[in-house]
């Protein structure tokens, strides 16, 4: 499980392929309390079963008990109780379960917790005062509310990606969420309000 | 005495005005906590296996593989050996480990074997249901506006030819509209806690007050010894009233393992046992008068409610609009699918999109204008008391969609290279009485206002209507109320369907708000040295009314109240007497599409909804509701349905990925108009949630037979569909 090459991906951390690679008895490579570690330094084991990771989340290092095959949405829900991220689909396309991982948004259920190791991730919970999801409130852009921490990373996302995105890219920029009650209307112009600069009103 | 009315519209503060809801920022910052995000101590997690076949017997059943996988705490069967089961993904054992990788290994290590039976999921064929036993009559009813001379047996009969021999236009269809489910975001179950002989359900529930109860009775305890608790419900639609059998397994593995069980439903599981509304599909003729006046109305609707039957009742077709001479009759098909819930609106959108169709085919046939049909048959509309708000409502719908002049007879536009584009539009109604609701009111002597009710909020603000009732009462700001709902501890209060929460928790808010108020001008009265029923609330302050300088702060008049808050317990007295809440709206939609004959791909451009509501409580939520309502009348007009194999019965699309909803770009642009006149405001609060949900199908599906000259028969209008239909019936 040393190759080079396998090395070479696990720079901040873990290797997914030496994951997947290594996964195959129930086991896998991880690098456990390497946090802060250079990736040459790091001691690669074989672990099955419960181990415990670190993961920096919200600015915050946590340690958080997980098995390989633990993804990063059940670590934040169950090892952190951060429970914004909602499990809605099997694969992410919903959008309910986006964080950012790394600073991109990711579905938190189709990432593995040990892949994480290393890269900062940011949850939905750290923007409380922030300008999306006071617009979010200003335009009652909620109902039930379930998806909404995810919608609200995903403009979060997209209005950083895309400062000066007119409504027609904003209608096309935005389809990877599902909201059932059908608060599309309301987002719009949540998303506009957010790019004029007058979320915080 | 204390009256119980609302205040002038001139006195009032913050009733009907434009609030956010006191909610909102723990919703959209994740930090608000639904069923699925309790994780008590030690808490174990509970999944569910279900029958890959759809009618089948369940042979054998082997646990023991599940329980020695590491992880896992216990299996449980569901099913027993030797039982018939109905539809695919039916729940036949759970599992409850440590962690989900556990559970969900031990789930597929479950050995289970079965016998698979006939099966039959073709709702759409009436014939072949027939053919195969699964069809059922379900009633019916006619009515002619002449009567019989004598005893002529034949009299129907012959009296139905006459009307349909002298019409003046008469058009046949055969329509229909497929199921849907209710696809909660949140799924059904629920975190369930037993300790020391007493159950904590943390239930994702549209029924805070009436599901305890269902969870003791297995259990051998009473509700007593039940608390359900939910703060925040990920979507119900009309599918989350009941405790379902998954909720009281982790009760009873709770109370078994010792531990804290969760089990919500995976994705594919909660749509094919959690929630599904009703197909319908209908037979229909109908004859109109050379104004398009509908004279007779034929038809026969058969309608899928899953196994078990049930599904799209008799009242519903003809819909709203009821012409002197009718025939109905019903045919319910019994299929291998889960048992239909209900569906916000419980049958009205089937039959408005089965009925209004019919109607814009007329207009079609006579070559006038949809808007001018419409109109004229407003003379048949059943309820008479609604039938001028549905014209004013009409007239402000054609202002703001421009009808006048987009209109072009159906399928005589203009093309743009393959885009033909259409306009439609349908009216619907809804009773939204409110429904029973206590409501418990604390005034801390340090000026602090609570209230409690075991209601619930489903997303359309609860907690902000029951503040905002409040604060208007007492005279304070929305935010110094601060409601507690979502157990069922507190004060008993309706479960939310039918859309009966707003009226209902207003009506007891309002109620128990004035009568604590009066016991608070009691004292204040007598500081003051003035008359109690002289006094107002307002502004933070209570005044004599006749002399505003005699007055005391909110918070000197509470501390009147010396040690103890002030507690006041009232309900609400819905019905004809109270001049809080009423019931019965109308409602009237437009829809403008593209369509482009080349793809079958059809776009909304614009939707109109204007909606009498009664009083409005908060404009804000009340246009939120609307717009949802808009949405989800759009998914199941052009995108969702619920797809199943004919052969094997399975569910076909029971993911998200493969069941397709409107996303954020499909929806056009939205107009929304609350119709509030001084005579709406006089009725009182009125249920809002499900009308708006009702016209979309028809509406849209008449937009698509005007930009195509041709009528698209069934929803959801996928492209296929479209293109089917411009193959076989070319304009």
């Amino acid at each position: 499980m040393n190759k080079p090459e396998q090395r070479a991906h696990g720079k901040q951390g873990f290797s997914r392929r030496a994951f997947l690679k290594g996964s195959g008895a129930a086991a896998a490579t991880a690098i456990t309390g390497a946090q802060g570690l250079a990736a040459e330094e790091q001691a690669t084991s074989v672990v099955s079963g419960m181990t415990t990771i670190t993961l920096t989340v919200n600015g915050k290092p946590q340690k958080v008990e997980v098995e390989p095959r633990t993804t990063l949405l059940e670590a934040l829900r169950y090892g952190l109780n951060l429970t914004g991220a909602k499990p809605i689909s099997v694969d992410g396309s919903s959008g309910g379960s986006t964080v950012f991982v790394g600073g991109k948004p990711a579905s938190a259920n189709t990432v593995l917790a040990i892949e994480c190791v290393g890269k900062p991730i940011q949850t939905a919970e750290s923007l409380e005062g922030d300008p999306v999801p006071a617009a979010f409130v200003d335009h009652d852009a909620s109902q039930c509310g379930f998806c909404t921490p995810g919608f609200v990373m995903a403009v979060k996302a997209f209005v950083t990606k895309h400062p000066k995105a007119t409504e027609a890219e904003i209608r096309q920029g935005l389809n990877g969420n599902l909201c059932r009650c059908g608060t599309y209307a309301e987002i719009i112009p949540a998303v506009l309000d957010v790019l004029k600069g007058a979320g915080n009103g | 005495m204390v009256e119980y009315v609302w205040p002038d519209k001139k006195d009032v503060s913050v009733l009907g005005g434009r609030h956010d809801k006191v909610d909102g920022a723990a919703k959209c910052t994740g930090t608000a906590k639904y069923s699925y995000d309790i994780n008590p101590d030690k808490v174990l997690i509970a999944r569910v296996l279900g029958c890959p076949l759809a009618h089948s017997k369940l042979k054998s059943l082997d646990l023991g593989p599940a329980e020695n996988v590491k992880g896992v705490v216990a299996a449980r069967a569901m099913k027993n050996v030797g039982d018939e089961i109905q539809w695919q993904g039916d729940p036949v054992a759970v599992v409850v480990g440590q962690t989900e990788g556990a559970v969900a290994e031990g789930l597929a290590a479950i050995k289970a074997d079965y016998e698979a039976l006939d099966v039959f999921v073709d709702d759409e064929n009436v014939e072949a249901a027939e053919s195969a036993g699964r069809a059922e009559k379900a009633g019916g009813k006619v009515q002619l506006a002449k009567e019989p001379k004598g005893d002529d047996p034949d009299f129907e009969e012959k009296e139905i030819e006459r009307l349909f021999r002298e019409a003046a236009a008469v058009v046949e269809g055969r329509y229909g509209i497929q199921a849907i489910t209710h696809m909660c975001l949140e799924p059904h179950g629920s975190t369930c806690d037993w300790k020391d002989g007493k159950l904590t359900a943390h239930l994702s529930t549209q029924n805070v007050s009436g599901t305890a109860g269902q969870f003791a009775s297995p259990l051998k305890i009473t509700a007593d010894d039940v608390t359900v608790h939910c703060d925040y419900i990920g979507g119900g639609f009309g599918s989350k009233f009941a405790v379902d059998r998954w909720d009281s397994m982790a009760a009873t593995l709770s109370k078994e393992l010792g531990r804290p069980v969760k089990l919500m439903l995976d994705r594919d599981l909660e749509l094919k046992n959690a929630g599904s509304r009703p197909s319908g599909f209908v037979d229909v003729k109908v004859g109109a008068n050379s104004e398009g006046v509908i004279t007779i109305w034929d038809s026969h609707h058969w309608t899928a409610g899953g196994f078990g039957g049930g599904g799209v009742n008799q009242s519903v077709v003809p819909y709203v609009i009821v012409p002197p001479n009718y025939r109905r009759r019903v045919t319910n098909v019994k299929i291998n699918a889960a048992p239909a819930r209900a569906w916000r609106a419980p049958n009205h959108p089937q039959g408005c999109a089965l009925s209004q169709t019919a109607i814009d085919d007329v207009a079609a046939k006579l070559g006038m204008n949809s808007y001018d049909v419409f109109l004229r048959n407003l003379a048949n509309v059943a309820d008479k008391d609604r039938a001028a708000v549905y014209a004013e409502e009409m007239k402000i719908a054609e202002g703001l969609m421009d009808w006048k002049s987009k209109w072009h007879p159906h399928g005589k536009g203009p093309k743009n290279g393959s885009i033909v584009s259409g306009l439609g539009m349908a009216i619907h109604t809804w009773g939204g009485g409110g429904h029973p609701s206590s409501c418990l009111v604390k005034i801390h002597p340090d000026g602090g206002v609570e209230a409690f009710l075991a209601s619930q909020d489903l997303g359309t603000g609860t907690r902000t209507v029951i503040a905002v009732v409040l604060a208007e009462t007492l005279g304070l700001p929305v935010g110094a109320i601060k409601v507690n709902i979502g157990n069922s501890k507190y004060p008993t209060s309706g479960p939310s369907g039918g859309s009966t929460t707003v009226g209902g928790v207003s009506e007891s808010s309002r109620r128990t708000g004035l009568d604590a108020l009066a016991k608070l001008f009691e004292k204040v009265g007598q500081k003051l040295g003035v008359a109690s029923d002289a006094l107002v609330a307002k502004n933070g302050r209570i005044a004599d009314k006749n002399n505003p300088q005699k007055s005391l702060s909110w918070n000197d008049a509470c501390s009147l109240l010396g040690m103890t808050p002030l507690e006041v317990q009232g309900r609400g007295a819905p019905g004809r007497n109270s001049k809080l809440s009423g019931s019965g709206v109308a409602g009237v939609q437009m829809a403008e599409v593209d369509v482009d004959r080349e793809t079958g791909v059809v776009k909304m451009k614009k939707m109109v909804a204007v909606q009498d509501m009664g009083l409005v409580v908060n404009r804000k939520t009340a246009e939120s509701q609307i717009y949802g309502a808009l949405v989800m009348g759009i998914a199941y007009a052009l995108f969702e349905e619920r797809i199943m194999d004919r052969k094997s019965g399975a569910f076909l699309n029971a993911e998200i990925a493969d069941y397709r909803l409107p996303r954020l770009g499909d929806i056009g642009q939205l107009v929304v108009e609350i119709y509030e006149p001084d005579s709406e405001r006089a009725r009182g609060v009125v249920g809002l949630g499900e009308p708006p949900v009702i016209s979309p199908g028809a509406a849209i599906s008449n937009a698509v037979a005007n930009a195509l000259g041709v009528r698209v028969p069934i929803l959801p209008m996928t492209p296929k569909r479209v293109l089917d239909t411009l193959k076989t019936r070319s304009a």
